[in-house]
């Protein structure tokens, strides 16, 4: 039971940055505040929504183009997902194969890549 | 990986097929005339890909590690979808102008959709079957609403995704029980040990959910709904690669199901599943087609009731349903490709012509492709000495041999039934005025694919010992 | 302390179940293939336990297949709604009766 209680101080390193993060952000925030000019409008009031108008339907419709690149990205997003247990055994695999366990993943990249130059030149990346 | 020159040759109809669509695409990408080359591109392929297959038929070998099989059985499958889909893309270079989807993407996908059928027929490992389904499947949801502007095109590619995509779903969870029982996916070894794993509940379960989604996509009775909607919505020469060479894809893989009961004996828990399946099939499918007038959607009842047909074969489940079912798979994909070949040409635009009235007379104005016509819908009915009578006839024979002679004998009945409607289109074209003008055009092309498969069905028909002989050879 | 392997196959089964019963009782388009994605990711589950509680590493490599078959069924699933939207302004099953069900 003694040896299982960790001593509290292995935490003082995380109390120390906690402790410095929230120090600096309050110092930037009030020191703009006191040093810099203050000059506020409507527009720069408002709360920060990426250009939008921050209040209004909740029904409004999304541009369907959104649509368009969230389907190419969920394709080439999942598809890095057979890399990962390639590179998990290349380095058993180099060992085995040589330079020939390269190969594979370099034709299934190149494969991809065509999918994509296909996107490009098809104009799916085009946005207007 | 190939491991010597041997084992490349012979992987070589998947190599060229792939390297085909990758071809393809770089086509469609750089050169404004895509259209017009890449229907030779696809059929050079198709061709090399079924003729090589044919050829080396005796070399039959495991490749990858025990993942793919070449040579042997699925040489077989790999001729019938070549072939058939070879004929099909002579059909669309005239039909998809009138269809008004003259993309080049056309053609890819149509190429993606063979070589997805040719690894599910030659697959030796459940993740092969996946993978071959779902490039199968796929491109056929993309194929079914190749043209987006038209509603009934899209409103089929709808109906076939979904109900696509569910039956995916059960199959993906069959698999994972299946493996989560056996500790493997290598099929040979599930099939060894076939006998212990059935003891186990879990793995009944899996197995029972993978068939019921293969039997969405072999169009069995209970899970037919999407069938006779995506059939009349998609375009002609989809539906007609949809109902032939996918449904024999769906069928190479249950059929791995049928060589496991037949190396363990008497080991046949799903007789029963597919004896039911194949009556309902049969006899909705033959009875509901009585009532249609539109063709495409008769010809995807007659589709129903055909996969009953062959489901016998799967609930017989002795050495003679293996081939017959074989020998019924090839038979109905020409028969039924030579129809919806027929049926493009007299199409036209908006889904025109597609009722029986458009046939009426047809044989005044263009006796060729009525007698043509005939031909595939006496084929289809099973009428000696067609194909389709001796697919009919191999796998009622395997099925008394089964002593399952009452499914045989339901399986006449409704082949009588089906002759009614068959044999209405023929008095059409034969008997009847044509109410209203229709200008024909047969596109040359269109009517080499009739006219070949035509030549196939009788071939089949007349000799009959050529093919099955061929698939007995592999068989055992 | 392990969780024992019937927890896993149970949440499963009852997540499979969740997708099967949102396939046949919902009727916008979108909701049932976020059902079949559901029911795909139960068998992911299924498969990772599997593979997880027998030490063979098959099951998690089908899992990443699986997984990127969802996202391109998705992908298609997706554009076949939006093309349908555009002529139908509908994704409503029910109202996409061109033909009969």
């Amino acid at each position: 039971m003694e040896q299982s209680i960790q001593p509290l101080e292995n935490y003082i390193p995380i109390f120390l940055v906690l402790g410095f993060a929230a120090v600096f952000a309050l110092a930037v925030i009030f020191s703009s505040k006191l040093f810099g000019p203050s000059r506020p409008n409507k527009v720069k009031l408002s709360p920060y929504e990426s250009g939008k108008d921050p209040i209004g339907s909740i029904k409004e419709r999304v541009s369907i183009k959104y649509y368009l690149v969230a389907m190419l990205f969920i394709i080439f997003d999942i598809e890095v997902i057979f890399v990962y247990p390639w590179g998990v055994q290349f380095k058993q695999l180099f060992g085995e194969f040589g330079i020939i366990a390269f190969l594979p993943m370099l034709w299934f990249l190149i494969v991809l890549e065509l999918g994509f130059l296909y996107i490009y030149k098809k104009g799916g990346l085009k946005w207007d | 990986m190939p491991q010597n020159s041997q084992e490349i040759l012979l992987m070589l109809p998947h190599v060229v097929i792939g390297v085909g669509i990758v071809i393809s695409l770089l086509i469609e990408m750089y050169s404004k005339k895509s259209e017009t080359i890449l229907p030779w591109i696809s059929l050079f392929v198709f061709v090399f890909a079924g003729v090589h297959s044919i050829i080396n038929i005796s070399a039959n070998q495991i490749l990858f590690g025990g993942m793919l099989e070449v040579g042997g059985k699925p040489a077989i499958f790999n001729f019938i979808f070549n072939i058939g889909a070879a004929l099909l893309i002579l059909n669309s270079i005239d039909y998809i102008k009138k269809y008004e989807s003259n993309h080049g993407e056309y053609y890819i996908l149509i190429q993606s959709a063979i070589l997805g059928m040719m690894v599910m027929a030659g697959s030796k490992d459940i993740f092969m079957i996946f993978i071959g389904l779902e490039l199968m499947s796929i491109a056929f949801y993309v194929l079914a609403g190749i043209n987006k502007k038209k509603s009934s095109s899209n409103e089929a590619a709808l109906k076939y995704f979904l109900l696509g995509a569910f039956a995916t779903g059960f199959i993906v969870y069959g698999i994972a029980l299946i493996y989560g029982v056996s500790s493997t996916t290598s099929v040979d070894s599930i099939i060894q040990n076939f006998s212990t794993f059935t003891q186990n509940i879990l793995f009944i379960v899996g197995l029972l959910l993978f068939i019921i989604g293969f039997s969405f996509k072999i169009a069995a009775f209970p899970f037919h709904m999407w069938v006779p909607d995506v059939y009349q919505g998609s375009a002609t020469t989809v539906t007609g690669l949809m109902s032939t060479t996918g449904k024999t894809a769906a069928f190479s893989v249950l059929l791995i199901i049928l060589s496991a009961s037949l190396i363990n004996y008497n080991i046949d828990i799903f007789a029963p599943y597919f004896a039911v399946i194949a009556t309902l099939s049969m006899l909705y499918g033959s009875i509901v087609a009585i009532a249609q007038k539109n063709l495409k959607r008769m010809l995807a009842y007659s589709s129903i009731s055909h996969a009953g047909y062959m489901a016998i074969g799967l609930a017989a489940a002795n050495s003679e349903a293996f081939s017959g079912i074989i020998f019924y798979l090839a038979a109905y994909t020409f028969m039924n490709i030579g129809a919806f070949g027929i049926i493009s040409i007299i199409e036209k635009q908006n889904d025109a012509n597609t009722d029986l009235t458009a046939y009426a007379g047809l044989a005044s104005k263009s006796p060729i492709l009525a007698a043509f016509m005939s031909l595939f819908m006496f084929a289809l009915a099973g009428i000696p000495p067609l194909a389709g009578f001796f697919g009919k006839y191999y796998v009622f024979i395997s099925a008394i041999e089964a002593d399952l002679t009452w499914l045989a004998v339901v399986g006449v009945f409704s082949s009588v039934i089906s002759v009614y409607f068959y044999l209405r289109l023929v008095v059409y074209m034969y008997f009847k005025e044509s109410e209203k003008d229709i200008d024909l055009h047969i596109d040359k092309y269109s009517l080499l694919s009739v006219v070949v498969s035509g030549i196939l069905v009788i071939y089949f028909g007349i000799s009959p010992d050529s093919l099955l002989n061929l698939i007995l050879s592999v068989v055992n | 302390m392990q969780v024992p392997i019937e927890y896993y196959l149970i949440l499963s089964a009852f997540m499979f179940s969740v997708g099967v019963a949102g396939v046949l009782i919902r009727r916008n388009a979108i909701i049932i293939l976020m059902s079949i994605e559901l029911m795909l990711n139960s068998a992911n589950l299924a498969l990772i336990t599997f593979s997880s509680f027998m030490g063979n590493s098959i099951g998690q490599i089908f899992a990443f297949f699986v997984m990127t078959v969802a996202a391109a069924e998705a992908a298609i699933g997706l554009a076949i709604v939006i093309a349908i939207f555009r002529n139908k302004l509908t994704v409503n099953i029910d109202q996409i009766n061109l033909f009969k069900w």
